[in-house]
């Protein structure tokens, strides 16, 4: 038998609670380098085309960003859910609908010409991901209806909406026949930061939501309470804050910036409606909260590490002929590693005593 | 509507209930534990990537078959080993072990996207096969279906009229009075975890080696968490589990329904149907909390630490 054994600590550690992450990333570049080998791959090799390569140039950096954007939107907003003890699993769904409805929008207005045209798709595609926010916000308030098999429920619903608007309605006349729909004109395009790269103006969305969000939680009485709901639910009734209006102040803030992080994606590095829109940021997000600590300056350096596993992914299968899925794979370990390293924050390891001394010792309860 | 379409969509009904009962008993029982395990969804992908490789390396479904209870149950373990031994956050544990189950299937099962293997024969029972329509309905099917029959008559045995059924429903309705007329709480657990586990490796077999005979990322296309929703629906009774799966599975197959009928409805809505019904089943159970609240295992997703 293994003579250690958990204790728990007197108050949790802080100094843990930040160097956890670090533990699990640590342990899951040794898991993923023991995975490599048994692929018969160099490990420290493929963990460089995994991990570094793809960041070695300006565009590397530049598409990091593109991905970011949507994994920090869709985090912020499950990280006020998750403060408030609200375990919203539906990020991917107001992704996608968010996607969808500006992308309907997009696709009304394409003989538009204005520069009205663009903040009003992405207002509309905000309200659709806000609007998905509230069917949960509605069935838990409402009726009780446990949030999680709810949100996962709606996120195959709006999965299959945008199928059922791109193999249908939205399909492009001219396509081919595939379900995709037509390109957005440049008026319901986000502009790019540089014409030669794919990096848009949604990061900015993204930092501008840290920021408020941050000020939110830090500065506010609203903050304090979500806070307080997510801590202690009988404190906060006994010093009378609205619990419902929490709930539905959390899930319309994070299905708003789901919706907005989706419809920015199509309007930003898609460029149209198809089924692929979302690689399952929505999905992501919950490890992105999780990772960066429930805090918007650890969410954003969190979201650039998982978005890191997606360009890894691919640079992974370009140029080590692995398939796209360690993405998936490499993501899981994370929150894995994650969840036990956490252990650490409110228990720590001590050496059990020997067998003897247990025996001889005064304590009736282990005798 | 003619006869033989409603027979047809009876036999569909049953074989798309089948993986719901086979991943909501084995939830249950791990239910019935205390042990709220919301990895289902991943456990069953890895039966169904595994147990699709499985058959398709060795040549024999039956393996396969082996191979995803094996699968199912490797998964359940590391679940267990954090969840119960490591006490953590049961939610978030289970949540990962389906994100981390997902993309690890996605991965194994990369090379094996678009194969076709033959898949698992009906196993008509002789005789009893031959009866009018019943024969078909309900005699006509692979032998995985009888198997979900005879593992929901042992559960609901077991939780009737055994000492075993009345240990696991101790410890998942008071750990510390279990422990102290001297069960092993963190054993049954255990057990309890690694059945649900092979159970939903077993369901993921159903769906990759009978169902639809292929591998395809994500195929289990969120049943592991209607399972979990018709687990609350059935307030962890095994014959409302047998009931619900197969109202589940009657609005999964709704476009045959309407197709037999002659209506023409895009699939993707109707691929909505079976989410839908199962959010407004959490209303109606959610509605009526008083009695759920009775139904349910008091230590349900309470971690439980013995006192050394």
């Amino acid at each position: 038998m293994l003579n250690i054994t958990l204790e728990k600590r007197p108050s949790d550690s802080k100094a843990m609670s930040y160097l956890s992450p670090l533990f699990a990333i640590i342990l899951t570049l040794i898991s993923g380098g023991l995975l490599f080998t048994s692929l018969g791959q160099d490990p420290f090799h493929a963990l460089y085309t995994f991990f570094i390569a793809p960041l070695t140039d300006v565009y590397g950096w530049t598409e990091l960003g593109v991905k970011v954007a949507p994994l920090t939107l869709c985090a912020m907003g499950l990280m006020l859910c998750f403060k408030a003890r609200i375990w919203n699993i539906g990020a991917e769904g107001q992704f996608i609908l968010g996607g969808l409805g500006g992308g309907y929008i997009a696709l009304e207005l394409m003989d538009a010409e204005g520069i009205w045209v663009l903040p009003l798709v992405l207002l509309c595609g905000a309200l659709s991901g806000l609007f998905w926010g509230a069917v949960t916000a509605l069935l838990k308030t409402r009726f009780g209806a446990n949030e999680i098999l709810t949100t996962i429920m709606l996120n195959y619903i709006a999965l299959n909406w945008l199928l059922y608007g791109v193999h249908g309605p939205l399909k492009d006349p001219d396509g081919f026949n595939f379900p995709e729909s037509a390109l957005f004109s440049d008026f319901a395009t986000l502009p790019v930061l540089s014409d030669d790269y794919r990096l848009n103006i949604s990061i900015f969305f993204a930092l501008f939501a840290v920021a408020v969000i941050w000020a939110l939680m830090s500065k506010t009485l609203l903050g304090f309470q979500i806070s307080v709901l997510g801590e202690d639910k009988s404190a906060a009734r006994f010093a009378g804050f609205k619990e419902e209006r929490l709930i539905w102040f959390v899930l319309l803030a994070c299905g708003a910036l789901a919706g907005l992080a989706g419809v920015s994606e199509v309007t930003g590095s898609v460029g149209q409606l198809n089924p692929y829109i979302s690689p399952g940021y929505g999905y992501a997000a919950i490890i992105v909260a999780f990772l960066g600590r429930m805090h918007p300056v650890g969410i954003v350096f969190a979201s650039m590490l998982l978005a890191l596993t997606y360009m890894g992914g691919e640079m992974a299968q370009m140029d080590l002929g692995l398939p796209k899925s360690l993405t998936g794979l490499f993501q899981g370990m994370l929150l894995f590693y994650l969840l036990a390293c956490d252990l650490l924050i409110s228990y720590r390891i001590v050496r059990k005593p020997a067998a003897r001394t247990i025996s001889s010792s005064s304590n009736p309860a282990q005798a | 509507m003619d006869f033989e379409l409603f027979t047809n969509i009876l036999y569909a009904t049953l074989r798309t209930g089948t993986p719901l009962i086979l991943i909501a008993l084995g939830e249950m029982v791990c239910e019935k534990s205390g042990v709220l395990n919301l990895g289902q969804e991943g456990m069953v992908l890895m039966g169904a990537a595994l147990g699709f490789i499985a058959a398709v390396v060795t040549g024999h479904a039956g393996l396969g078959i082996i191979a995803a209870i094996l699968a199912g149950m490797l998964m359940s373990v590391l679940f267990a080993f954090l969840a119960v031994t490591l006490v953590s956050n049961q939610v978030a544990t289970g949540l990962a072990l389906t994100i981390f189950g997902t993309g690890l299937s996605g991965f194994l099962g990369a090379g094996y996207v678009g194969m076709a293997i033959e898949g698992i024969a009906p196993f008509p029972i002789p005789f009893l096969s031959d009866i009018p329509v019943i024969g078909k309905v309900l005699f006509s099917h692979d032998p995985l279906v009888y198997f979900s029959w005879f593992m929901f008559a042992l559960i609901f045995w077991c939780f009737r009229s055994t000492r075993l059924g009345l240990t696991i429903r101790a410890v998942g309705e008071n750990p510390e009075a279990a422990n102290a007329i001297g069960i092993p709480v963190m054993k049954v657990r255990y057990g309890a975890i690694l059945f649900g586990g092979a159970m939903a490796g077993l369901a993921g077999a159903y769906l990759s080696l009978v169902y639809t005979p292929m591998w395809s990322e994500g195929m289990s296309a969120g049943r592991g968490w209607i399972a979990l929703a018709l687990v609350v629906f059935a307030s962890w009774k095994a014959e409302r589990i047998l009931l619900g799966a197969y109202l589940f599975g009657a609005a999964s197959i709704m476009h045959l329904v309407l197709q037999g009928l002659g209506f023409e409805a895009s699939p993707n809505l109707l691929a909505m149907l079976p989410y839908g019904a199962t959010i407004i089943v959490l209303v109606i159970i959610a509605s009526d909390a008083a009695k759920a609240k009775l139904s349910t295992p008091l230590a349900l997703g309470q971690p439980y630490r013995p006192q050394v």
